[in-house]
């Protein structure tokens, strides 16, 4: 509780307690017998007038000001003309007296908006420490000392130091160190990242163990925390359609039930059907109950909580409309590449003939049987092998090769391409090094590229071809045609076909269970579009369970095949694409989702979510999260609404008194609120 | 120039709504958004301008919601 708050509480209570002994002395009959009849009467309103203007002096200071601007119907305004209302009722001649009821009234409205006050601060302050991943200092060194400076004035190109348990506080490149950084702020993902020299840095993560030195990239403003924190801030005041109806009903709800309770209090004693206080005490119930604020507060504190929660998973939400349009969405079109695949290319399969690197090749490849890894005993096609103890010909369906063969087929292809910066040959000499082995350019001679086909060298004394169907053809050299998934390399030794390497796209961890989970949160459409062809996209899709597969197309044509699917689809699209290249599809989506976006500024401009790290499983979760708190926005609409209603209802028929009008207001309220505080609570979503 | 300002002690989100709009019709003000979650007012003037504008609205939120107070 903040100072106003406590001074407020003080307030209250003192009033509280006069209260109560006011009505005490009531109840006794010590006010009858003191003061008689009538004079117990007089007593009693001015003793509860004491409580009734300790508590609510404010509210009606407030509400007199509003009315001299000529602002009536605002909660304050509403509050007082009850109770004042309530108080007045002893001058009409005959009535109940009811000044403990307008005394406690304002009381209890009190204790409600304080409460309502301390609520709404408490979710600001979580939401605040959710957002505190902003550093406030950057180390520099001056001097041979480490001073601490308002990151805001560091240039871009400076040098910064940043210590263990320190976050980083502006992006940048690492020329010294080496440390484990915590990205959990950024990602949501627990699992520490590597950093050393040469790695980009980005601002936010915590450095977990060892001291680096980062030169900066980016001014302060422009660093991904930044750049966070503003976007989740502002993502408020993109208002959701629930958002804006909740404004809209709330501008006609007060004039209506105002207007009503003017009615009622006057229509039905003008018509004789039953006493002018009666129906007054009735119209003044009407006003107490007729401030919407449980939902004005409520329904875009519930957007706002949803948002700051799916920011700590590592799902920026662009604003409060895209929350409700992701919660809609029935359709969701994947660009392969980059989303589901991870969009570099690796050695998925290696195959070899046996007997040809046998015959040909193999005195010397002596370090090739001590790398080779264990004889797969699946192989059954294959012919038998005297040198090699693999009798494997058959397809490894691991990314790295498991038998002799494959492996000296891969040794070959990697020295061959020992020098190639095709990004073909870096994923065959990382495959071959993944397996243990080390390249020694020693042994390659007379290596020549042909670009479109592939490399010829000389490697230990062979012939060695490396590349594609039209190298082999060029060469005389029959080889299979390719079938599969991927590109294919195939190599020859001395003449002779030795066996193929099949590089491609890998296909994610969670590519799967990111599908599955979708489907299982109600999303009946996934769709992949890719350049690719068709035979290896329905490889990949097969896989994965994708229900609809569009391939071969140009960058071009996926404007249109989303057009098409938008035209088919019932709820929203979303279009999830890797940022790079799909600005144009981003935008046509319902709601256009890039990811693995950590730092690159493009895809953050371009996608109304931005997913912070490349896992297509966080699709599915913040489906699930938007849908959650679309539910707690309409489970308060109905919740507070239907309350009141009903209250009026009751009010009208004379069964519901002013107390249960306050509840109507204030415990509404509160209790809309606590409900919305939920919509934070991301951790089981 | 568009610049944010903390606010303290704004009451409700019909408060600010109010709030929002009286600022946005004062003279010399572009553009002005109360935010009532963050507790903050953001408010776009002419560079040359923006003291005067300020001045302006500090004036009238004293006016409007006198509890409330722009932190400059």
């Amino acid at each position: 509780m903040n100072k106003k708050q406590k001074r407020w509480l003080k307030r209250i209570l003192i009033a509280l307690a006069i209260f109560f002994a006011v009505m005490l002395a009531e109840e006794t009959g010590l006010l009858a017998a003191v003061f008689g009849d009538p004079g117990a009467l007089y007593a009693s309103f001015a003793l509860y007038l004491i409580p009734y203007l300790i508590a609510g002096h404010d509210v009606l200071r407030k509400a007199w000001r509003n009315i001299r601007r000529g602002e009536a119907f605002d909660e304050n305004f509403l509050i007082s003309v009850a109770t004042i209302g309530a108080f007045a009722m002893v001058f009409f001649p005959g009535a109940d007296p009811h000044m403990a009821e307008g005394a406690a009234v304002m009381l209890f409205y009190q204790v409600g908006e304080l409460f309502q006050s301390y609520a709404v601060g408490k979710s600001r302050k979580s939401i605040a420490a959710m957002m505190d991943i902003a550093p406030d200092y950057a180390n520099i060194e001056q001097n041979g000392a480490l001073v601490q400076v308002d990151p805001d004035e560091v240039a871009p190109g400076s040098v910064i130091v940043v210590k263990p348990g320190e976050r980083i506080p502006i992006d940048g490149v690492v020329t010294e160190g080496t440390s484990e950084l915590d990205t959990a702020a950024l990602t949501g993902e627990s699992m520490p990242r590597h950093a050393q020299m040469g790695d980009e840095v980005i601002s936010g993560c915590i450095n977990m163990t060892g001291v680096l030195r980062v030169r900066t990239t980016k001014p302060f403003g422009a660093s991904t925390v930044s750049r966070i924190l503003e976007l989740v801030e502002n993502a408020s005041e993109k208002k959701a359609r629930t958002e804006n109806f909740i404004t809209r009903f709330a501008r006609v709800y007060t004039p209506i039930v105002t207007l009503a309770a003017l009615a009622l209090a006057v229509i039905p004693p003008l018509a004789g059907m039953g006493a002018w206080q009666d129906w007054i005490l009735r119209g003044l119930t009407f006003l107490v109950v007729s401030c919407p604020c449980a939902l004005v507060i409520s329904v875009p504190l519930s957007f706002f909580g949803g948002i700051g929660g799916a920011s700590k998973l590592g799902i920026l939400v662009k604003g409060s409309n895209y929350l409700e349009a992701l919660a809609q969405v029935d359709t969701v079109v994947f660009d392969k590449t980059g989303t589901l695949t991870s969009g570099t290319f690796d050695v998925v399969e290696v195959t070899a003939i046996p007997q040809v690197l046998n015959a040909s090749a193999m005195a010397e490849g002596a370090e090739t049987a001590r790398v080779a890894a264990e004889p797969e005993p699946t192989g059954i096609e294959a012919p038998d092998s005297t040198l090699l103890e693999a009798s494997s010909a058959a397809k490894s369906r691991a990314r790295a090769p498991h038998n002799a063969a494959e492996n000296l087929v891969l040794e070959f292809a990697a020295h061959a391409e020992a020098l190639s910066d095709h990004p073909i040959a870096a994923s065959v000499r990382r495959a071959y090094e993944a397996a243990g082995g080390v390249i020694d350019q020693a042994r390659v001679s007379d290596a020549h590229e042909k670009a479109g086909h592939g490399v010829a060298a000389t490697i230990d004394g062979h012939a060695v071809l490396v590349g594609n169907g039209k190298l082999m053809k060029a060469h005389g050299i029959d080889c299979p045609a390719s079938g599969g998934a991927g590109t294919i390399l195939h190599v020859a030794v001395d003449g002779a076909y030795a066996g193929s390497i099949t590089i491609a796209d890998t296909v994610k961890d969670d590519a799967a269970r990111a599908i599955e989970e979708l489907h299982r949160a109600g999303v009946e459409h996934c769709v992949m579009l890719t350049g690719d062809r068709a035979d290896v996209a329905h490889a990949v899709g097969s896989q994965l369970g994708i229900d609809e597969i569009k391939a071969e197309l140009l960058p071009q044509d996926k404007v249109s095949k989303v057009e098409e699917l938008l035209q088919a689809s019932r709820g929203n699209l979303a279009f999830v694409g890797d940022g790079i290249n799909d600005a144009p599809v981003l935008t046509r989506a319902d709601v256009g989702i890039a990811m693995g976006a950590m730092g690159s500024d493009a895809a953050i401009e371009a996608a109304d979510v931005v997913l912070m790290d490349d896992k297509p499983s966080n699709i599915a979760r913040a489906i699930r999260l938007a849908r959650r708190t679309m539910r707690i926005v309409w489970q308060n609409i109905v919740f507070a609404i239907g309350v009141k209603v009903l209250i009026l209802a009751l009010a009208a028929l004379g069964v519901a008194g002013m107390w249960l009008a306050v509840f109507g207001d204030v415990g509404v309220a509160v209790i809309a609120i606590l409900n919305a505080m939920r919509a934070m609570r991301v951790e089981r979503v | 120039m568009r610049k944010v300002f903390k606010l303290d002690e704004i009451d409700c989100a019909v408060c600010a709504g109010k709030l929002e709009d009286a600022i946005k019709k004062l003279d010399g003000v572009q553009n002005a958004k109360v935010n009532y979650l963050t507790q903050k007012l953001t408010l776009e003037a002419a560079d040359e301008d923006f003291d005067r504008v300020l001045d302006a609205v500090v004036k009238l939120t004293a006016d409007i919601e006198p509890d409330c107070e722009i932190l400059r």
